[in-house]
């Protein structure tokens, strides 16, 4: 490398000397391990020779017609997506009573919401396993009421009880943050001129936080589809979810041709939403525009 | 503004309840005086708490995570710093698809960067050491460094360095004595959100991991999943308490909305 070339160029090293280590750091433990999973996955397995250097479509050929595999894989999509809508029902309207406080209310009781969030997932997970446990708070309570013990534990409606509660932060803080940016005068106009609270909340604020939902309910999606502490802990041995489906075949059954296939499946679901969504976004984003 | 009608409170009541329910629940029974998940009825106990601290092994993991969580935050700072440094100070091709790269951990569910990192750590026979460990978890709390970092360096008003060079100062000068402290901000609310991410990692870890490096989570996760006594809970306990002590500081340091709401 001569002088003359770096005194011509310095306005592209500068930039490849800066991100190049990052670069080679995100290649090499990014990019690499996937590209080596994609590999894997179409590689077959025998549990007595182990991992053979082969190519096969088998092991999608299985997982996308066995019973099994397939039940979990249609659990997994209807439990995110219910998850989904109801941290849309509880989230946005937290989200408008959170924004209409008075000042120390206000940011005290965000805090209540998202300060979970530093909170463990194993511990906040714990929490509701003991709340839902057969001996648990919520039967217990039914019990004083003179209602009979229901089984929650290790059921569906546990996971998504659990979900939710995960979830609902990352619903409440896109939601909140668009509604930071809604001009108030504008709602109490629609009021003034004799609009009801619910046209105005339906015509004024519901197209402004719009965007925020559509965001709020994508990271939602994408992280209860893909979550693996709340079906570990809630659902039990019995009901499992992707994430724990893939734990299963990886550290039990020790079949990591297959086990990779289901997480190139979540995978490539996961990019193939995030993409149809941000398009969604975009044409709801020029629409407001123009 | 509108204020909130009787019906909204209600509401928000429940909404604080659902939130705060299992978190209260846990803190509870970890001052149970018996063998079993009981509600302290009878009295008040630390011997959970006791329990926890004689716990070898939940007192390794807990060392393991903070070394881990310490090491990855920083080493993901100082990646971040430089690579914030190229992506909003030049125009370059393939800009975009770096920043993309960057951030790409946020979008790759760490299921699938688990087995990747497994995959490639048993193809090269190094699986379980503790420095592989650190660099899987500088990757994947990278975007937290990096967005805050990018936050802070966009912005800044440039007018700033472009006196200091006007002035004479020389291009290190400027970085020193006018970006950095600006960046300051910037890095260590990353680092802080790099620290607390990495801390709390569970589902990448899990596969990662090796008996001798099992991070705090990937031992509560195992714990949870076998047996069920009240040490559970005193954990938990104290991991909550940590949390809140975190919040605090970072509430007072940076505002808490500011911090994980971003700014738009």
């Amino acid at each position: 490398m001569s002088a003359a070339t770096s005194a011509i160029k310095p306005r592209l090293l500068a930039p490849l000397a800066l991100s190049g280590p990052t670069t080679l750091f995100f290649i090499g433990l990014v990019l690499l391990p996937l590209l080596l999973t994609v590999i894997l996955s179409f590689n077959s397995y025998d549990y007595t020779a182990g991992i053979k250097s082969d190519f096969t479509f088998a092991n999608y050929l299985t997982v996308l017609q066995d019973e099994y595999y397939l039940s979990t894989f249609w659990r997994t999509l209807r439990l995110a997506l219910l998850t989904t809508v109801i941290t849309v029902l509880i989230g946005v309207p937290e989200a408008y009573v959170l924004s209409n406080m008075r000042k120390p209310w206000r940011s005290i009781f965000l805090l209540v919401i998202i300060g979970p969030l530093l909170v463990s997932v194993v511990v906040r997970t714990f929490g509701w396993s003991m709340l839902l446990g057969k001996n648990g708070f919520v039967n217990s309570a039914l019990a004083i009421v003179g209602l009979d013990p229901v089984q929650l534990l290790y059921t569906e409606t546990a996971i998504v009880i659990g979900l939710v509660h995960i979830m609902l932060p990352f619903m409440v803080i896109p939601v909140w943050t668009v509604l930071q940016k809604l001009d108030p005068t504008v709602e109490a106009a629609a009021l003034t001129l004799g609009a009801s609270r619910f046209t105005a909340l339906r015509r004024i604020v519901f197209p402004q936080a719009a965007l925020g939902i559509l965001s709020g309910s994508l990271i939602v999606f994408a992280l209860s589809a893909s979550s693996f502490a709340i079906p570990g802990l809630l659902g039990g041995r019995r009901l499992k979810m992707a994430a724990t489906l893939v734990y299963d075949e990886f550290l039990i059954e020790l079949n990591w041709p297959l086990g990779a296939t289901i997480a190139i499946i979540v995978l490539v679901a996961n990019l193939v939403i995030m993409l149809a969504y941000n398009r969604l976004i975009e044409r709801q984003a020029k629409r407001k525009l123009g | 503004m509108q204020r909130n009608g009787p019906i909204a409170l209600v509401f928000h009541s429940l909404v604080v309840v659902f939130m705060l329910a299992p978190m209260v629940v846990v803190c509870l029974v970890a001052f149970t005086p018996e063998n079993t998940l009981t509600m302290p009825w009878n009295g008040l106990s630390l011997r959970w708490f006791e329990a926890v601290f004689h716990h070898a092994d939940f007192m390794s993991s807990f060392g393991n995570s903070v070394r881990l969580a310490l090491l990855s935050a920083t080493i993901s700072t100082v990646f971040a710093v430089p690579a914030a440094l190229a992506i909003t100070r030049y125009e370059f091709r393939g800009r975009e698809a770096l920043n993309a790269l960057f951030l790409s951990p946020l979008i790759i569910p760490h299921l699938v960067l688990g087995v990747a990192f497994l995959r490639l750590f048993s193809l090269m026979g190094m699986g379980g050491s503790f420095g592989w460990l650190v660099a899987t978890h500088a990757i994947v709390v990278t975007p937290y460094t990096l967005r805050l970092i990018l936050a802070s360096l966009t912005s800044m008003d440039r007018n700033a360095e472009n006196a200091a060079r006007t002035l004479g100062a020389a291009e290190w000068t400027v970085f020193r004595r006018i970006t950095m402290p600006l960046m300051l901000p910037g890095i260590s609310g990353g680092w802080l959100l790099a620290f607390i991410n990495s801390f709390d990692e569970l589902t990448m870890s899990i596969f990662v991991t090796s008996p001798s490096t099992v991070t705090l989570p990937v031992r509560m996760y195992m714990y949870a999943s076998e047996s069920i006594d009240p040490m559970m809970a005193a954990v938990s306990t104290l991991m909550i308490a940590l949390a809140t002590v975190t919040m605090i500081i970072l509430d007072r340091l940076f505002g808490l909305d500011r911090l994980l709401v971003g700014k738009g």
